[in-house]
């Protein structure tokens, strides 16, 4: 029955071997962490300085694409191994999704 | 519990169909209803033709001819080409990939009856109190300004049944990426698979936009929102856009999956590998990337300034480079094959020619200056017709004569498919190559009639001459469809003597489980090479004979969609002064869905297993139980 999951015995090197592998990811995790808030922190700093609006939407903008990014490979694990399709599909999605919008914000609304 | 072959009587038989979950059944149900709805569509068409036939006509009052055309162009685009493509999908794709199902058969059921009733709920129109009158594009100003209830019946049916597409769209990805047998690398899928993916991808991405658009009209003339009323800071141009941003890839959703047929029928009846199957499958992708891009040139008089207009006319014209790769490789794969030309192969060669008129004259619109002179023309409705019925259309007869064996397990008649096949083409062009002079000639698309002193009478009764041809095309394919059944001789695994892909190498029709054991893919057009190399049983196995798991059948998709049905109604009069019931009628409708749903959630359904044992003692009779219970 598939419900019945075989138990594995790992030799010594595998687990050395996963051991790094999670503290690589724990690593790597802790780092992006580190990076979104100071990313939030410039957002909240450049309004709080009082900038320019037309400075201040386009950055929080990229900066918010780039928490998306870092969220998604580093905390949803989008980098692992079986999932090229669905980032594949997401991206797709992502794209027509800007042309769209994109389209729509400068042929209607400008 | 025991699944196999026993008598059955008839009320037996139409239970399993309703119930039923297996893609192949599926499959009959999209194609039956599919069919007829191309009838009524076909009915539509004709009446139109008649109207037009000569000049000042009154068979069809002006506001009949409105609904008509209105539910022409929806009907066929929506109730008729789709699911008949899917009926093809369903039947047939499990099949190439070697999958016992599709990933989720529930759904797979749910999709199909979210469609009918979608479909019913549309057509209802006709009887109570008219039917919708703005055309298949439904534009806001218009549909808002109609009277009645027709423009509620399209958004709302079309809202039911784009639910069903979009779940049947999803199923097949889900198939297409985890269900693929060992050894059935992407770059080995036929290329029909291939076509079912993009077109699927396409489904995802593009009704979601169209859900929105019809939301947003519901909501306008239902429930007095205000999305597209300028009088109240709503913008009408946004339909164009949220319309078009789904109805321009919803083109080569049709399309594709036609390509794709049109790509196995080469390749069999040329007895030859495709030509360029990497080149191919590139286009497929390219093709449906490039259908997000170009939705504007459906709008270039709109007046969305030049930038905007030059932007999508450019993009429109890459296009053609993406088609061109797939004509030229599908002439090349003809080219020094050892050709037969059975019906399939008479269609796919008379597609190319047409598609190709189609394809160029499309080319000349996408030149936005010239498109100001052919807008809203005879010459568009040409343009259009020529790509949908010398595209899509010629696909699904010629898929209906290629997979008629491999669904029913009985050949059509080759003499009577050439005679369809003549008068339909003959017809085709009658009807619609002289459309295109009678736009340039300056008769504006839509029109109820026409005065004798236009000089356009000639052409007129031409085209209305073309367009009996087809019916009687029709007709002959519907006669053809009776004898068939009636003589019921049945035939085995591989009757063009030529199959290819894996579908070929498995009984027709299939047993209900396709294959006892999941074969190895050893290679582009797995059953090829192991006819090739000998193999008498057609397949290697990837795995030794087993007990096979399979989906239990189940009603409640069926009272589900039902549930969606009774909603629509409420809906529907829900503004009505005189119908105070129409709120209690909207919530029932909703508590039947989403009672439906919950029983289907609480309760476990485990399916069954049919054993090794039975697997044997199928295979002894001829392996292609349908697995009546």
């Amino acid at each position: 029955m598939a419900h019945d999951t075989p138990e594995k015995i790992r030799s010594h090197a595998e687990h050395e071997y996963l051991k790094k592998k999670r503290s690589t990811e724990m690593r790597h995790q802790l780092t992006s962490f580190a990076i979104m808030i100071f990313l939030t922190l410039i957002a909240f700093t450049m309004v709080a300085a009082g900038f320019s609006a037309y400075l201040i939407v386009p950055i929080i903008l990229l900066l918010a694409a780039v928490q998306v990014v870092l969220q998604l490979y580093h905390f949803m694990h989008l980098s692992n191994k079986g999932h090229g399709t669905v980032a594949f599909f997401m991206f797709s999605g992502m794209f027509v999704a800007f042309i769209t919008v994109l389209a729509l914000v400068t042929i209607v609304w400008w | 519990m025991s699944s196999l072959a026993q008598k059955k009587g008839f009320g037996a038989f139409i239970w399993d169909y309703l119930t039923t979950v297996d893609h192949k059944k599926i499959a009959i149900l999209y194609l039956i209803s599919g069919g007829f709805f191309f009838l009524v569509g076909g009915l539509e068409a004709m009446m139109i033709r008649i109207q037009l036939m000569k000049a000042g006509n009154d068979f069809l009052s002006a506001g009949l001819y409105n609904e008509i055309i209105t539910m022409h162009g929806t009907t066929m685009i929506f109730l008729a080409a789709m699911p008949l493509l899917l009926a093809f999908m369903n039947a047939v794709m499990p099949l190439q990939i070697g999958a016992r199902d599709v990933a989720f058969p529930f759904l797979n059921s749910l999709g199909f009856w979210l469609f009918f009733f979608g479909g019913i709920f549309l057509n209802l129109s006709w009887f109570m109190g008219g039917a919708p009158d703005a055309g298949w594009t439904n534009y806001a100003s218009l549909a808002l300004a109609s009277e009645g209830h027709g423009i509620d019946f399209y958004s709302l049916g079309l809202t039911i049944s784009g639910f069903g597409t979009l779940i049947a769209g999803i199923n097949f990805l889900v198939t297409i990426i985890n269900m693929r047998a060992p050894g059935m690398t992407y770059m080995r899928m036929p290329l029909f698979t291939w076509t079912t993916f993009v077109a699927s991808a396409l489904i995802l991405l593009a009704f979601p936009p169209l859900t929105i658009g019809l939301f947003f009209m519901v909501f306008d003339r239902l429930f007095d929102a205000n999305f597209f009323v300028v009088e109240m800071g709503g913008n009408t141009i946004i339909w164009e856009h949220l319309f078009w941003i789904f109805g321009h890839p919803e083109v080569y959703i049709l399309i594709l999956p036609a390509f794709g047929i049109f790509s196995e029928i080469f390749a069999i009846f040329s007895r030859k590998r495709l030509f360029g199957y990497t080149a191919l499958v590139f286009a497929t992708i390219l093709i449906g990337f490039y259908g997000f891009m170009v939705w504007a040139h459906h709008m270039f008089t709109v007046g969305l300034g030049p930038t905007a207009n030059a932007v999508f006319a450019l993009a429109t014209m890459i296009i053609a480079v993406p088609t061109g790769i797939k004509i030229f490789n599908w002439l090349l794969t003809i080219w020094g094959g050892s050709i037969s030309f059975t019906v399939p192969m008479i269609y796919a060669v008379a597609f190319i020619p047409s598609f190709v008129a189609g394809g160029v004259t499309g080319v000349m619109q996408a030149m936005a200056p010239l498109d100001y002179q052919l807008h809203d023309s005879y010459f568009i409705v040409a343009h259009f017709h020529y790509v949908i019925v010398g595209g899509v259309v010629l696909g699904i007869l010629a898929g209906t004569h290629l997979y008629w064996p491999k669904m029913f397990g009985t050949m059509l008649s080759e003499k009577l498919g050439m005679i369809t096949f003549w008068f339909f083409f003959i017809g085709f062009h009658l009807t619609f190559f002289i459309q295109h002079f009678l736009g340039l000639m300056g008769m504006p698309r839509r029109v109820y009639t026409f005065g004798a002193d236009q000089g356009w009478d000639l052409f007129n009764m031409i085209s209305s001459v073309g367009a009996l041809f087809m019916a009687i095309g029709v007709l002959v394919l519907l006669v053809n469809v009776v004898l068939t059944q009636v003589k019921n001789v049945r035939v085995g695994n591989d009757p063009w003597g030529d199959g290819r892909t894996l579908e070929w190498a498995i009984p027709s029709p299939p047993p209900f489980y396709n294959f006892a054991q999941t074969p190895l893919v050893r290679g582009l057009d797995t059953y090829w090479i192991e006819k090739m190399e000998g193999n008498k049983e057609g397949m290697v196995y990837a795995e030794p004979l087993g007990d096979v798991h399979m989906p239990n059948g189940s009603i409640i998709p069926l009272i589900m969609s039902f549930g969606m049905f009774v909603a629509a109604f409420g809906a529907l009069y829900f503004l009505d002064d005189t119908k105070p019931w129409a709120l209690a009628v909207l919530i029932i409708g909703l508590g039947i869905t989403f009672g439906s749903m919950l029983v289907r959630s609480l309760k476990d359904d485990l399916g069954f297993h049919i054993t090794k044992e039975e697997l044997i003692e199928d295979a002894k009779r001829g392996g292609n139980t349908d697995g009546l219970k």
